[in-house]
C-alpha cells in the first residue's frame, strides 16, 4: 500500500479569528455548511471515525425544534491526551465549530461533556466561553453552550450513555437505533462530536473542504493529533498528517527498540515489529482517536494485555452479559494460563470469546475488547504463555 | 383509524409482513420461529441487555438483539446460523459462569429461564472459569417477605425494570460498574429496611432464584402434624383460578372444589375461605365509607377525609406509608380479609370449636408476598395472638400439593368448612382488579336505596377492565329516609392497579386535581391475579384469563352480594354485633404508620 511520508502540520493549534470564520458561516446556509463538510472527508476524531457531514446531514433532516449539538469532551482513552490540550490552549475553536455545527443542523443549544479529571480546566474554560458568548452575540449567532462533568466512568464516553449521564441517570449505553441524529440527548435530535472534529470543522470552513483535502489520503482527509507514549524519548502531542505508515512513525518517535506500538488506545489494536512497514495509519488501515503508546523489548506484553483487561473488567458499565462476563473471563482466563492452571490452548477459547464480545455486544465498548486482546494474543502468544 | 404502514423482511428465508416499530422478535413470532429470551417480558420496557436473542442480519457487521431491534425494509435475518449458535452459546456459558448453579438446592428449580437455555445451549464442562466466588454475593434473606441472592443474579435487570416501571417504588436499582456491577438497594441495605412494599412483583418477574419469596412450607408441614394444634386455613380468591397453572391447568381454569379437597388431603383441620371475610370487608368498609359520607356531607366534620382509599392490598398500604404518609388518614382502617380472617380464627371460630386460640395455627394461602409481611406486623396480634401466623404463596402451595403426591386431576371437588366458608360473587372478586369497587358498589347501593344497582345482572361494567386508571360515578337516587343526604349525589371512584397507576391518582389527588370520594387501589398489575406470589410466568395474557376466571366465578355464585352472605349474617348477629361497632372496631380495624421515604 502506497503510504505519505510523515509530516508535521499545525492547523489545529493555529491562532486564528474566530469572528471571522463565523461570519463566513452566517453568509452561508446550513446546506452550504454541510456540503462543505461532505466535500472535506472528514471523519469523526474520536476515533470511530463516522463522516461528520453525514452526521450533520442526518440532524438538519430531522424535524424538531429543540436539538442540541454534544461536544464530546469525555476523553478516557488510555494514552489519549489531546482533547485535554486542545481545551487548554484553543478552547474558542471548539465553541465555535459548536456554533457552526448548530447553525448546520439548526441547534441552539451546545453541551460540552468534560472529562471529570479535566476539573481543573473549568474555570478558565468559562471565562473564555463568556467572551465567546459576548462575541457571538455581537454578531447575532443564535447559539449557548453549557458545560456537564462526567465521574470518571469510561462508558461515558459512548455518546448515548453520555446523554443518560447528562440527563442525570446511569450512564449505559442505550439500544440502537434510533441513533442520536434521530433521538439523542434528551430524546432530541442530536449532534455529538469529538473536541477535535469540531476544531476540524472550523478549519474546513476556513480553508475550505478543497485545501483541507489536499492533506491526508482519500479515506483518511486531513491531519490529526497524536497522543504519543510510552518508550519513546519525545512523548507528547503531535498533529500530523494522515496516511504515514507504521514504520515511519516509529523511526521518528520510537526508541530505536520498538516492538509494538498500541494504535488507538485500550479500545485499539496492537500492532507488532513485523506489521509496521505495511500499517498505514488511518481509516483504511488502523484507526485511532489519537493515542500512539510504544513498546520496547523491555515491556512484557501479558502485562500489557493485563493491563488493558483490568482495565475494560472495571470500566464496562456492566449491562450486557458478553462484556460485563466477557472482560471477567478474559482476564481471569489470561492469569490461569499464564499460572499454568489452564492448558495453553484455553487461549484459543479466549480468542472465540473476544470475537463473540466483538459482535454480541450492545455498544462500541464491549464490541471492542477484541482489537487489544485478539491482536496481542495473535502476535505475542508465547509472552501470554510463558 | 389510520393503518400502520408494513414493513417486509425475510427471517429464515421465510417472508414476513409486520407493522412498523415492530421488533425482530415480535415478527419472528409471526412466523412461530422461536428466539430466546432472558431479559425480555412482555410487562416491561425493552433492554436488550442479555444479548440471548442475538440474530444475524444480513450485510451486518455485528449481530442485532432481537428485542429490541426494530424491522426494516427488506432486511434478511438468521436466527440460527453458526455465527448466531456460537454467540448464543457464549452468551449462556457466561451467564452460566457468574451463576451460582445451585439447581437442586435452588428454589426455582425445573422453573428456571436460565436452566431452560443451559438446556438447550450448555452440556458437558462448562466453557468458561467459574467466577461466583470472585464477588463477595450477598444473601439478604433479613426480610420475612423476599430474599435477594445476589450469587444467583444474572443481571437481567427485569426487577429493576419491574420496580421502577409498574410500581414506581425503585427500592433496587443498579449499582456499581464492570465486574462491581450488581443490583442493589439504597445504600445496600437490607430488602427490609429500604422502601420495598414486598409487592413480589419482581420475584415474579426474576427468571431465575435470584429474587424468591421467604419460604414457610416445612413450618406449615410441622403445625400440621403437631397433633396439639388445630390448623385452620383460608384461601384468597385469586388462588382458586390460579393454582391450576402450577399443577399442568392451562391459564384460567377454575379449580376451586379440587383445592379444597387437596387442602383436606394435605391434612389442614379446617377449610375456610378468605372470600368470607372478603365479604365481612365489604360490610365494614362500606358503613365506613358511608360514615364518612355522612360525616363529611351532613356534619361537616374535617376529621372525616374523603376520598376514602381501599386497604385491602398490603403493598399499597406500605407503598402510602412510605410516599404518601399525609394521606394515612385517608385510608380505610378496615384491616384486610386475611387480617380480618386471622383476628376471627382465633376468636370467633376458636370459641365455635371450643379450640383454645393458642392451640390454633391459622395459615393463609395468598396470590402475595405482602402479605406475608402483613402477618407480621406488630398491630396484626388483636386476639391475643398471632392472628395469622404462616402465610404461604401461589406457588408454595403448589409445592406442598406435590410434595404430598396429591393428584390434584382426580380430586372430587368439595365444599369449604362452615362456619367461615360461605361466600359470595362479590367477595370472589376481590381477586381482580376492581372487585373491591364493584363489590361495595353492590351493597352500599342497596344500603342507602334498598334497591340493587342498576346494573345488568349486577354487572358493574365501568369497574372492569385492564385499563391502569378508571374513572365512574354514579348517581344515587330513591334514597331511604335514612340516607337521604345522599339522594341526588353523584358518587366518584377511581380504579387503580399498580403502584405506578397508584401514584398517578395520588399525584392527582394531592394538587387537588381529583375529587373522588372512593378510589380503590391494588399493589399489584390487574389486581390480586397478577400478584406476586402467584405462578410464574405471569403476563398480560394471563393475567387476562384469571381476570376472566374471577367472573365466570362470580357469575356461578347463588348469591353475589356480600350482605346477602348467610355466614356473614350470623356472624353478626352471634359475635359481633353491629357494623363498625365496638368489637368490630376491635378486632377488624387498624392503624397505620408513617415511614421514611427511602
Amino acid at each position: 500500500m502506497k503510504t505519505k511520508k510523515i509530516s508535521k502540520v499545525d492547523l489545529i493549534f493555529e491562532h486564528i479569528n474566530p469572528r471571522e470564520v463565523l461570519t463566513k458561516a452566517c453568509d452561508m446556509s446550513p446546506e452550504d455548511i454541510i456540503n462543505e463538510m461532505l466535500e472535506s472527508g472528514l471523519k469523526g476524531r474520536g476515533g470511530a471515525g463516522f463522516p461528520t457531514g453525514m452526521k450533520w446531514k442526518l440532524c438538519a433532516e430531522e424535524k424538531n425544534r429543540t436539538k442540541y449539538i454534544v461536544c464530546n469532551a469525555d476523553e478516557g482513552e488510555p494514552g489519549t491526551f489531546k482533547d485535554r490540550e486542545i481545551l487548554d490552549r484553543v478552547a474558542y475553536k471548539v465553541y465555535t465549530g459548536m456554533a457552526i455545527a448548530g447553525r448546520a443542523v439548526g441547534a441552539k443549544k451546545g453541551i460540552i461533556y468534560l472529562r471529570g479529571e479535566y476539573k481543573f480546566l473549568l474555570p478558565q474554560l468559562r471565562m473564555e466561553l463568556d467572551g465567546f458568548h459576548k462575541m457571538i452575540n455581537e454578531i447575532c449567532y443564535d447559539f449557548e453552550i453549557d458545560f456537564r462533568l462526567g465521574s470518571g466512568a469510561y462508558i461515558c464516553g459512548e455518546e448515548s450513555a453520555m446523554f443518560e449521564s447528562i440527563e442525570g441517570k446511569r450512564g449505559e449505553p442505550r439500544n440502537k437505533p434510533p441513533y442520536p441524529t434521530a433521538s439523542g440527548l434528551f430524546g432530541k435530535p442530536t449532534v455529538v462530536n469529538n473536541v477535535e472534529t469540531l476544531v476540524n470543522s472550523v478549519i474546513i470552513l476556513k480553508y475550505g473542504a478543497e485545501k483541507y483535502k489536499l492533506l491526508g489520503t482519500r479515506f483518511s482527509t486531513g491531519a490529526k493529533v497524536f497522543s504519543v507514549s510510552g518508550d519513546t524519548p519525545i512523548p507528547g502531542i503531535y498533529e500530523l498528517e494522515l496516511g504515514m505508515s507504521l514504520l515511519e512513525f516509529v523511526n521518528e518517535f520510537g526508541d530505536g527498540d520498538t516492538k509494538a506500538v498500541q494504535v488507538g488506545g485500550a479500545a485499539g489494536f496492537c500492532v507488532p515489529r513485523k506489521l509496521f512497514a505495511s500499517t498505514v495509519i488511518g481509516f483504511e488501515g488502523v484507526p485511532t482517536g489519537g493515542s500512539m503508546k510504544l513498546f520496547n523489548s523491555s515491556r512484557s506484553m501479558y502485562h500489557v494485555l493485563h493491563n488493558y483487561l483490568d482495565f475494560f473488567a472495571e470500566e464496562s458499565c456492566g449491562q450486557c452479559t458478553p462484556c460485563r462476563v466477557g472482560c471477567q473471563q478474559l482476564l481471569k482466563g489470561v492469569e490461569s494460563v499464564k499460572r499454568g492452571e489452564s492448558k495453553s490452548t484455553y487461549l484459543n477459547e479466549l480468542v472465540k470469546l473476544a470475537a463473540t464480545m466483538k459482535i454480541a455486544s450492545k455498544c462500541g465498548l464491549g464490541q471492542s475488547v477484541g482489537n487489544a486482546f485478539n491482536s496481542i494474543v495473535e502476535n505475542f502468544r508465547e509472552e501470554i504463555i510463558y | 383509524m389510520k393503518k400502520d404502514k408494513m414493513v417486509n423482511l425475510k427471517i429464515n428465508n421465510q417472508p414476513v409482513s409486520v407493522p412498523e416499530g415492530s421488533t425482530i422478535l415480535q415478527a419472528a413470532k409471526k412466523l412461530n420461529i422461536h428466539i430466546p429470551t432472558l431479559c425480555n417480558h412482555d410487562d416491561l420496557c425493552v433492554a436488550g441487555n442479555c444479548r440471548v436473542c442475538v440474530v444475524e442480519q444480513k450485510g451486518a457487521k455485528v449481530l442485532a438483539a432481537a428485542c429490541a431491534q426494530p424491522v426494516q425494509e427488506g432486511m434478511e435475518i438468521l436466527t440460527n446460523s453458526m455465527k448466531v449458535r456460537n454467540a448464543r452459546k457464549h452468551v449462556i456459558e457466561l451467564l452460566l459462569s457468574e451463576h451460582r448453579a445451585d439447581c437442586t438446592k435452588c428454589y426455582r428449580n425445573q422453573n428456571c429461564e436460565l436452566q431452560t437455555l443451559a438446556n438447550e445451549f450448555s452440556f458437558g464442562d462448562h466453557l468458561f472459569l467459574d467466577i461466583v466466588g470472585d464477588h463477595e454475593r450477598l444473601i439478604d434473606d433479613a426480610s420475612c417477605a423476599i430474599i435477594k441472592d445476589d450469587s444467583k443474579c444474572i443481571r437481567c435487570q427485569r426487577c429493576v425494570r419491574t420496580c421502577s416501571e409498574l410500581q414506581k417504588v425503585s427500592a433496587i436499582a443498579v449499582s456499581g460498574k464492570g465486574s462491581d456491577m450488581k443490583i442493589s438497594t439504597f445504600h445496600d441495605r437490607p430488602i427490609s429496611h429500604v422502601v420495598c412494599t414486598n409487592c413480589g412483583q419482581c420475584v415474579n418477574r426474576c427468571p431465575t432464584g435470584a429474587l424468591t419469596e421467604k419460604n414457610y412450607i416445612d413450618f406449615v408441614w410441622d403445625a400440621i402434624y403437631d397433633p396439639e394444634k388445630y390448623v385452620v386455613v383460608q384461601t384468597a380468591p385469586a388462588v382458586r383460578v390460579s393454582i391450576g397453572e402450577d399443577l399442568g391447568y392451562d391459564p384460567g381454569e377454575r379449580v376451586t372444589g379440587k383445592m379444597v379437597t387437596a387442602l383436606k388431603q394435605l391434612g389442614f383441620d379446617s377449610v375456610l375461605d378468605t372470600d368470607f371475610t372478603a365479604d365481612l370487608t365489604i360490610i365494614e368498609e362500606g358503613t365506613e365509607l358511608l360514615t364518612r359520607l355522612r360525616k363529611a356531607l351532613v356534619e361537616k366534620d374535617k376529621d372525616a377525609v374523603l376520598p376514602m382509599y381501599t386497604s385491602c392490598s398490603p403493598g399499597w398500604i406500605k407503598f402510602i406509608e412510605h410516599k404518601f404518609p399525609e394521606m394515612l388518614k385517608n385510608l380505610s382502617t378496615c384491616k384486610s380479609p386475611q387480617q380480618m380472617f386471622g383476628a376471627l380464627a382465633k376468636t370467633y371460630y376458636a370459641q365455635n370449636i371450643g379450640v383454645s386460640p393458642e392451640k390454633i395455627v391459622s395459615v393463609s394461602i395468598m396470590p402475595c408476598t405482602a402479605k406475608k409481611y402483613e402477618a407480621n406486623r406488630p398491630e396484626m396480634r388483636d386476639s391475643g395472638y398471632k392472628d395469622v401466623d404462616y402465610v404461604l404463596t401461589t406457588r408454595e402451595f403448589a409445592m406442598m400439593i406435590k410434595q404430598a403426591g396429591i393428584d390434584f386431576r382426580m380430586l372430587e371437588p368439595s365444599n369449604y368448612d362452615s362456619i367461615m366458608g360461605d361466600s359470595t360473587g362479590a367477595g370472589a372478586i376481590f381477586g381482580a382488579t376492581g372487585g373491591v369497587m364493584e363489590a361495595a358498589i353492590r351493597t352500599a347501593y342497596e344500603i342507602v336505596t334498598g334497591k340493587p344497582v342498576p346494573f345488568d345482572n349486577l354487572n358493574i361494567i365501568p369497574a372492569r377492565g385492564m385499563e391502569g386508571v378508571k374513572e365512574a360515578s354514579l348517581k344515587i337516587e330513591g334514597c331511604l329516609k335514612e340516607w337521604s343526604f345522599l339522594e341526588g349525589v353523584e358518587l366518584k371512584v377511581a380504579i387503580a392497579h399498580g403502584l405506578t397507576n397508584a401514584n398517578k391518582v395520588m399525584t392527582a389527588i394531592s394538587k387537588g386535581e381529583a375529587d373522588y370520594h372512593f378510589v380503590e387501589i391494588m399493589a399489584c398489575p390487574g389486581g390480586c391475579i397478577g400478584g406476586g406470589g402467584q405462578p410464574i410466568p405471569t403476563n398480560m395474557t394471563i393475567r387476562q384469563q384469571r381476570i376472566d376466571a374471577i367472573y365466570a366465578e362470580d357469575l356461578s355464585m347463588p348469591i353475589r352480594k356480600s350482605h346477602d352472605n348467610p355466614e356473614v349474617k350470623k356472624l353478626y348477629e352471634d359475635f359481633l354485633e353491629k357494623p363498625n361497632g365496638h368489637k368490630a372496631h376491635e378486632l377488624l380495624h387498624t392503624h397505620y404508620v408513617e415511614r421514611v421515604r427511602y
